[in-house]
């Protein structure tokens, strides 16, 4: 048991029965489903309230993720911050017991292509992350709520996302990378742990 | 103003619990790296296809197993609004690549070491809030747009889930056959 934690990297079959075995749980016991990406709209509504409460009060997207209370939206810490702020524990345990654990700011595949500059890699990384819940709280969901939780419910919601999502994602990674080593498998080691 | 900040300490506790599972498992699966994730989308690595699609198929039959035997009391469909879900995915596709991380797997790739998902969080944050502010000109605009309800496929074709849950199911094998055959190195169990 300990030494199958211990390896570096896991099946993603049997990642996927864990994740899908996750699933389960969370409706089973909590009635919900696994989701990660709400929660931005909440702590960013909880920072907004902090410089303009008024203002976040009375924003019509807090108000519709989290519900309207007396006097409006809150700052508010629920199940799935909890689940957020877990997941870094989690991965953080998986990494180290299994040896894979490194500080990292430049991936090498970034590196190949746009060279070592960490300034460079954060700046997209910045805007990457600014564009991708852009896109998730437009579309109702990232790829947890909407890939995996929707997409196993069948909801034409989801399916419609994922679609859309991983032919945007090949349309980016041909114009970010050149269609020059597309299709080829990638080595275990530059693409794995 | 903080009186309702934190929910009851057993849903936290048992949010915290997945978080720490799905954590876990996402690193173990090696899907909370930008390599991987980026690689996915070149058709050079199909680590994350294979890590969900399988959690797809062996969610759905769970979860509808559990509802027919009303185990749950129902099922937690996202509304279909097309328009928003299809313009958000293509929104989504731009950042993920050049994130290298989805939300959840950036989270995760921050517990690895990944400082660049630090980075990438911040924004998220800062997207996050620009889109509340953005969100009463596009619930006027786009979200009419092919706005059908909480749907399911089952729903909207009168059909049996299970005849997709078969179907997803066939095609998963069979493109997970035609996968492990081509890649040279086996996979590690």
């Amino acid at each position: 048991m300990l030494g199958y934690l211990r390896k570096p990297q896991w099946s993603p079959y049997i990642v996927g029965i864990g994740i899908g075995g996750l699933s389960w749980c969370t409706f089973y016991f909590m009635e919900k489903a696994l989701g990660t990406s709400t929660s931005f709209v909440g702590a960013a509504g909880s920072g907004v309230c902090a410089i303009a409460p008024d203002h976040a009060a009375s924003n019509a997207y807090y108000l519709k993720e989290y519900g309207a209370k007396a006097g409006g939206f809150k700052p508010i810490f629920d199940w799935q911050m909890a689940l957020d702020f877990a997941l870094v524990a989690g991965a953080f345990l998986a990494a180290w017991l299994g040896g894979t654990f490194r500080k990292e700011r430049v991936p090498t595949v970034w590196a190949e292509r746009f060279g070592p500059s960490v300034a460079k890699r954060y700046a997209a990384a910045f805007i990457g992350g600014f564009i991708l819940i852009f896109g998730a709280r437009m579309a109702g969901g990232c790829t947890s709520g909407h890939g995996i939780s929707g997409g196993l419910q069948l909801a034409v919601s989801s399916w419609t996302f994922f679609i859309s999502m991983f032919i945007s994602g090949i349309l980016t990674a041909v114009a970010l990378f050149g269609t020059g080593s597309f299709g080829k498998l990638a080595t275990s080691e530059v693409s794995r742990v | 103003m903080f009186e309702h900040f934190f929910a009851d300490p057993k849903t936290l506790l048992l949010g915290a619990i997945t978080g720490l599972v799905f954590g876990f498992l996402l690193q173990k699966g090696g899907v909370t790296r930008y390599n991987v994730i980026v690689n996915q989308f070149r058709f050079k690595d199909f680590t994350v296809l294979k890590t969900m699609l399988t959690a797809i198929v062996v969610g759905a039959i769970g979860i509808y197993a559990m509802l027919q035997l009303g185990m749950i009391k129902g099922l937690s469909v996202k509304g279909a609004e097309l328009a928003m879900n299809a313009g958000g995915g293509l929104i989504f596709g731009v950042g993920m690549v050049l994130l290298g991380y989805c939300p959840g797997t950036a989270l995760a790739a921050v517990g690895q070491g990944s400082r660049d998902a630090i980075v990438g969080i911040v924004g998220a944050l800062v997207g996050a809030a620009v889109y509340a502010e953005v969100y009463p000109l596009l619930a006027r605009t786009v979200e009419p747009i092919g706005k059908l309800g909480k749907i399911t496929f089952a729903d909207a074709t009168h059909a049996s889930p299970w005849w997709f849950i078969v179907g997803l199911a066939i095609v998963a094998v069979a493109l997970f056959t035609w996968l492990e055959r081509r890649e040279r190195r086996p996979v590690t169990a």
